[in-house]
């Protein structure tokens, strides 16, 4: 580690005005992806502005039916909230189905969709990285990609500065992605509200921006908007637990009678940010649900995928786990658990229990 | 950079007054400043869990933790579960009665996090105590024997005939 300066902000215009005023630093609340990426000299801030004394730490109804979700909730808070796994089943789903109990009991909310990408060469300082090292060109193009990017990447070589196949990590944010969160953002010209589609960006002609915010924004909530459907988050990963998407799906689909009123569809572990399939949901609005309804949007979906030389199997795997969610959280076939815990959300339930006869 | 200033951690109940450098996690505080060696390095990463602590009686991983942002708020370790007066925790008392381990480094990890699971109530089954302590791992595999001990506590819990809480 690089040596800081750590510093507590006591309100958020302090916050603000801290990272306004120094230069490199950069906001602190759970830390369990940062301070892994500072001990691996990953980041190299000069100053730690520590957020958890602002509180930002309520959840609480908004009018007309939505629901605020402050900046420093931590994730083992909302993956339990009654509010959260009733209505907004997905994320419930997704928080229990991301990392170990003792990291969402550390995990703030803005900081899990902030968490950097797992591309194996970010942390490794002696491999190329245009995230980690801006211009030194990626080493995962023609390296081990296999968790890599099959949409919205930037590939012109790995020599190029362009280039940047990493995905982000985060199964929550692929759940917020399907019910069209609202970022709220305090900054030096006060508060403003981004789209959630607009937080994350794709690599474009600078892959080592994760996000559109500036070094001054501190976001201070989530909003989620009224939802009167169902949503689901299914995941498939190496493990049956503790484990990182291959590719995972986010659903929220709202009814009218027996034809889908709206569906948002969303794929994490495949592109740069959260994978909203706009082609998939127009396909599926005004329909009633069927198999063959939602084999058909899983196709239109994956359109356009490229892959690498070790992730061929994600639009396959995508275009099964796609219908499937859509299939689970329509009713058309059952989930695998319990609707708002990690069982739902496994697609292979837990491996190897052996239950007792 | 400035020089580091006195900060105090609270570890089981007592006191220690500390100038960490600000790169400092709670993990090397406890060990290498304050003494108790009982809370184990595995990975240093927060992916293996032996470090598990708790943080305002919640499970948390003490290498992935700055301790600068935790002055004044209250740590409990491996050490500080047992009784004053010597008599061992139930987890374990359990842990001993169901050989659930085997070279004892994940230890100390894995009874600090079973016994917050089983608060938590998230020991409801072998299938809830699999996914909830899926942040600890055990090199030897002492897994199912694990499971038996966390079964057994739940069960003491539950039973009001017992006298185990």
């Amino acid at each position: 580690m690089i040596p800081f300066r750590y510093q507590h902000a006591n309100d958020i215009a302090d916050a603000v005005a801290l990272a306004g005023r120094l230069n490199d630093a950069q906001f602190i609340a759970g830390g369990t992806s940062q301070v892994d990426l500072l001990k691996e000299g990953v980041q190299r801030p000069t100053v730690l502005i520590d957020i958890f004394r602002i509180g930002l730490s309520e959840i609480t109804d908004l009018q007309g039916g939505g629901l605020s979700i402050g900046a420093n909730v931590r994730n083992s808070t909302a993956s339990d909230h009654p509010a959260i796994r009733e209505r907004y089943t997905a994320i419930a789903e997704a928080l229990h189905a991301g990392a170990s109990q003792q990291i969402r009991n550390m995990a703030s909310m803005a900081g899990n969709l902030l968490q950097r990408t797992r591309c194996p060469y970010l942390r490794d300082p002696a491999q190329r990285c245009n995230k980690r090292d801006p211009g030194s060109g990626c080493a995962a193009v023609e390296g081990f990609n296999r968790m890599h990017a099959i949409f919205g990447q930037t590939d012109e070589g790995a020599q190029s500065q362009r280039t940047c196949i990493a995905v982000h990590p985060s199964d929550m944010a692929v759940a917020m992605a399907a019910h069209e969160a609202v970022i709220v953002i305090h900054s030096s010209t006060g508060e403003r509200r981004i789209a959630f589609e607009d937080l994350h960006r794709l690599p474009e002609h600078d892959p080592s921006r994760d996000t559109n915010l500036a070094c001054d924004d501190l976001i201070v909530a989530i909003e989620l908007p009224a939802f009167n459907g169902t949503s689901h988050y299914l995941k498939v990963r190496d493990r049956a637990s503790y484990a990182y998407a291959l590719v995972s799906c986010a659903t929220a689909v709202e009814m009218d009678g027996d034809r889908i009123a709206s569906a948002r569809v969303a794929l994490g572990s495949v592109a740069h940010k959260p994978w909203r399939l706009f082609a998939a949901e127009a396909l599926l609005q005004g329909e009633r649900p069927s198999e063959e309804l939602f084999r058909r949007a899983a196709e239109a979906g994956l359109e356009g995928a490229r892959t690498y030389s070790m992730n061929g199997y994600k639009p396959d795997l995508a275009r099964v786990l796609v219908a499937r969610a859509l299939s689970e959280t329509t009713g058309l076939t059952p989930l695998q658990g319990p609707a708002g815990t990690a069982f739902a959300a496994s697609v292979g339930g837990i491996a190897g229990v052996i239950e007792e006869s | 950079m400035d020089e580091p200033q006195t900060l105090i951690l609270k570890v089981n109940g007592q006191e220690y007054k500390l100038r960490p450098d600000s790169r400092t996690t709670v993990l090397d505080a406890l060990r290498e400043q304050i003494g108790l060696t009982g809370t184990k390095k595995g990975c240093d990463h927060g992916q293996c869990g032996a470090c598990t602590v708790h943080l305002e009686g919640e499970r948390v991983l003490s290498c992935l933790l700055l301790v600068e942002g935790l002055a004044g708020r209250e740590i409990t370790t491996i050490e500080g579960i047992a009784d004053p007066a010597g008599e061992l925790h139930p987890m374990q008392q359990a842990f001993i009665d169901h050989d659930a381990f085997q070279c004892g480094y994940c230890t100390p990890g894995q009874i600090m996090s079973a016994i917050a699971c089983v608060k938590e109530g998230h020991a409801g089954s072998r299938m809830e105590i699999q996914e909830f302590m899926s942040g600890n791992l055990c090199r030897c595999a002492a897994y199912p024997n694990i499971i038996e001990a966390i079964e057994a506590v739940r069960a003491a819990v539950l039973d009001p005939a017992n006298s185990i809480q």
